[in-house]
């Protein structure tokens, strides 16, 4: 028969989706998923519904339209009716950078967030250790807090003098 | 939600909301001018907060009124009587140290006031001040970092960075007026009473004076009128620039 075929069970187009959507990059680092960064915070069904919920980075991340046209393409390509829905509460941090994350922001160059944000508010600390992504040296200083992006700050190691980004704690 | 509330929660949104776009436009100026690259650079991302956050909240705004106006319409479709900001936010830039007295007294406010906010009863509030706190933590360290280079500096950048604060200074108490709109926000678990972050923005302005070889500036006047409309003659000027487009254009979409 041949609708056989076209009938998909919607458990699977469900699954598919969600797998569509975890192989989604960040539009600025593209060595990160969406995962991988915390942007989608959860996708579920409502009904027929599917509600993919993400969070900005920052305030003013100007990725962050591309990102959610990004997650609609992949929604309308799909048999299910889906929408995209923002939420600010609570707010991203770099805590909820994946492990997996952090190793690829290092092995794209990029220092990945050093310690978590909970414990710098309570110590009020800003003075992070910072290891060079090249060579690991903590001889590293601060050349400027606003890098290229939002997210990175400017550093460079004292030990193999490569200027390199530090993606910052937030 | 009641009338009242709704109605107030509008005013309060859109004020914070251009609070932020004003000052974001201001700092934007900067762009391919600042001193020197790193610094032109830092200048651009932090205007993108202030114009991200205005974003945020005027989309908010619009809900809240629930007259079907979006963040453009309220950006650019308003006249000047119709814009709540606080004067210090529509301040010209002046020259590199105008920019940073401006900056340190806001920043120094924005902090604490957000930290505040953070925990409103309103969530929507309370999402966009949390994510406010974080890069307003990185704002003042900046603007604090730059008072103290240059107050702490050569003869000139003291005397320059001295005046700067002396020009601006008139325009920080209006950050701490809380009228009847936020009152009654603040007794719904809303909005955040302003004068109560008096005493410690003060300490934290002379910590950093203190550090920079400054006095506190010895002014006598002050001035409001932003949260009623009344505006200084340079608003206007600024709106003719950034509404341009959208007036040109009527309905543009980038
Ligand atoms: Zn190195």
């Amino acid at each position: 028969m041949m609708s056989s075929q076209a009938v998909c069970q919607p458990a699977d187009e469900f699954d598919a989706l969600k797998e569509r959507l975890s192989a989604l990059c960040d539009p600025e680092i593209p060595v990160l998923t969406l995962e991988d960064l915390g942007i989608i915070r959860d996708v579920s069904r409502e009904g027929d519904a599917v509600i993919v919920t993400i969070t900005p980075t920052y305030s003013g991340c100007p990725a962050m339209d591309a990102i959610a046209s990004a997650v609609q393409q992949v929604l309308d390509a799909s048999p299910l009716n889906g929408k995209v829905e923002t939420v600010f509460d609570p707010p991203w941090t770099t805590d909820w950078l994946s492990e997996d994350g952090r190793r690829k922001l290092k092995e794209y160059g990029i220092a990945p967030p050093a310690g978590s944000t909970s414990k710098r508010a309570l110590m009020g600390d800003y003075s992070e250790t910072v290891s060079c992504p090249r060579c690991d040296s903590t001889n590293t200083k601060v050349i400027s807090q606003f890098g290229s992006t939002a997210c990175k700050a400017l550093y460079q190691c004292q030990s193999c003098l490569e200027p390199f980004d530090y993606f910052k704690c937030h | 939600m009641d009338a009242q509330t709704q109605q107030d929660l509008f005013e309060y949104t859109l004020r914070l909301g251009d609070d932020a776009l004003t000052l974001g436009h201001r700092i934007s100026e900067w762009t391919s001018k600042a001193p020197f690259l790193e610094e032109d650079i830092a200048l651009g991302n932090i205007g993108l907060d202030f114009v991200g956050r205005a974003r945020l909240l005027l989309t908010y705004a619009g809900e809240v009124e629930n007259l079907g106006r979006d963040e453009d319409q309220l950006a650019y479709l308003r006249d000047i009587r119709q814009y709540r900001n606080l004067l210090i936010c529509e301040l010209p830039i002046g020259n590199f140290a105008d920019t940073m007295a401006r900056q340190l007294l806001v920043d120094a406010f924005e902090l604490p006031y957000f930290q505040a906010l953070s925990q409103s009863s309103d969530r929507t509030l309370a999402g966009i001040a949390g994510k406010a706190v974080k890069e307003a933590q990185y704002h003042l360290r900046h603007s604090s970092g730059w008072v103290v280079r240059l107050g702490d500096g050569t003869e000139e950048s003291h005397g320059k960075m001295a005046d700067a604060l002396s020009k601006v200074w008139g325009y920080g108490p209006e950050m701490f007026i809380t009228d009847e709109v936020e009152q009654r926000l603040v007794d719904a678990g809303i909005a955040v009473q302003r004068e109560e972050l008096r005493d410690g923005w003060q300490a934290q302005i002379e910590r950093v004076l203190e550090e920079a070889t400054l006095a506190v500036p010895d002014v006598s006047w002050q001035v409001d009128g932003g949260r009623r409309g009344e505006h200084t003659e340079y608003l206007g000027h600024m709106l003719a620039e950034m509404q341009f487009m959208q007036r040109a254009y009527p309905g543009l979409q980038w």
